[in-house]
């Protein structure tokens, strides 16, 4: 029995909308899947604010104490300036959350552990700081760029070198959280593909599986450990990435 | 204060007085105890929040190598295909797009300490 560890990543296209410019614009699992997480939040955020409860419930504490986080998370990174980019980032947490934990759910899709909708959050992530880094500060934003107290004759060096760290940071910022969702969920169905051929080799391979079907539980909470992270990550760096635009100059 | 004075038979105001010193010291012990406990326990939290595992600060860190290397690479491509200046675009930026991948591995490390 053959188990495609891949397959798993396909896009499907489940009913064409609409073509633009030779392109057709299909909805496909991925965007039910992006469309389920964004009800998801949306219901669990506003049903759980709803009592508005002086001691919170149970699933209102969830939600405080998810709001706290990132609010703390980002007032240590940013200062108090930083606190209007409070929606953009907590909405960024939680989407990449819940995209990484509903992916972990067996049969499901991982919205993260495609490329292009990393890339495109971390791109957006990128041109907010670029924009709002020259509208607040105009040129003072290209001090970024320039180190202070760095002898003139090095600057043709370090400008080129601190500019391409710059524009490396969507990369790596999206890189990071595809690369561990994809390899998070290639590496559970290898080790469930190993239960089933194992299982399937007669008596003696049943008590053969039930290593793999140890390592596979291991690594379901890994997953899950894994899951928390990477949102938390992609939150962190947000924040990093837009201190440099409200404070740029180290 | 003064030795002297405890030597010498003024033993109620000297002692008086060495007992409040040393309720004072011990006040002092006390809250130096506190201020050393509070302080590390500061930096191992932020720490334990920002690292929280080591699995993750690794994929982190050789993710900074690569994108510097491979948006270097990138970019000097580009400019090779635009200016037609193949290859030295190429060599020139992926040069520096290592150094730049390099700068992001120590300031990601940087920022932990």
């Amino acid at each position: 029995m053959q188990i495609d560890p891949i397959e798993q990543f396909q896009i499907k296209n489940l009913m064409p909308m609409l073509s633009m410019g030779g392109h057709e614009i299909a909805f496909t699992n991925s965007a039910v899947y992006m469309l389920i997480i964004v009800v998801v939040v949306s219901t669990l955020l506003i049903g759980a604010t709803a009592p508005r409860a002086v001691v919170p419930g149970r699933l209102q504490s969830v939600a405080e104490i998810s709001y706290e986080f990132v609010a703390t998370t980002l007032r240590n990174s940013t200062g108090a300036e930083g606190m209007k980019f409070l929606p953009f980032v907590f909405t960024l947490f939680m989407f990449v959350l819940f995209a990484n934990l509903i992916g972990l759910i067996p049969y499901s899709f991982t919205v993260t552990s495609q490329l292009i909708v990393t890339a495109t959050l971390a791109l957006a992530v990128f041109f907010v700081v670029v924009i709002y880094g020259f509208w607040k500060n105009g040129l003072h934003f290209l001090k970024l760029f320039v180190p202070s107290g760095v002898p003139w004759f090095f600057l043709p060096l370090i400008v080129p070198i601190e500019l391409l760290s710059f524009l490396s940071r969507p990369v790596s910022h999206s890189v990071r959280l595809f690369a561990n969702m994809l390899a998070g969920h290639i590496t559970l169905q290898v080790f469930a593909g190993f239960i089933i051929m194992l299982a399937g080799a007669g008596v003696l391979g049943w008590f053969g599986a039930a290593l793999p079907f140890i390592m596979v539980v291991m690594l379901t909470a890994l997953e899950l450990l894994v899951a928390c992270l990477q949102a938390y990550v992609f939150a962190i760096l947000t924040c990093i990435y837009l201190n440099d635009a409200i404070h740029p100059g180290h | 204060m003064s030795d002297g004075a405890c030597d010498n038979g003024e033993g109620d105001k000297a002692h008086t007085d060495e007992a409040a010193l040393s309720a004072r010291l011990q006040r002092l012990g006390e809250r130096l105890a506190r201020d050393r406990a509070a302080r590390p326990s500061d930096g191992p939290v932020e720490d334990r929040a920002t690292t929280a595992s080591g699995y993750a600060r690794g994929l982190r860190l050789s993710s900074d190598v690569v994108a510097g290397v491979v948006v270097g690479a990138g970019l000097g491509l580009l400019i090779d295909h635009w200016l037609g200046i193949s290859p030295w675009g190429l060599i020139i930026f992926l040069l520096l797009g290592f150094a730049a991948g390099v700068l992001n591995v120590a300031r990601s490390a940087a920022a932990k300490n």
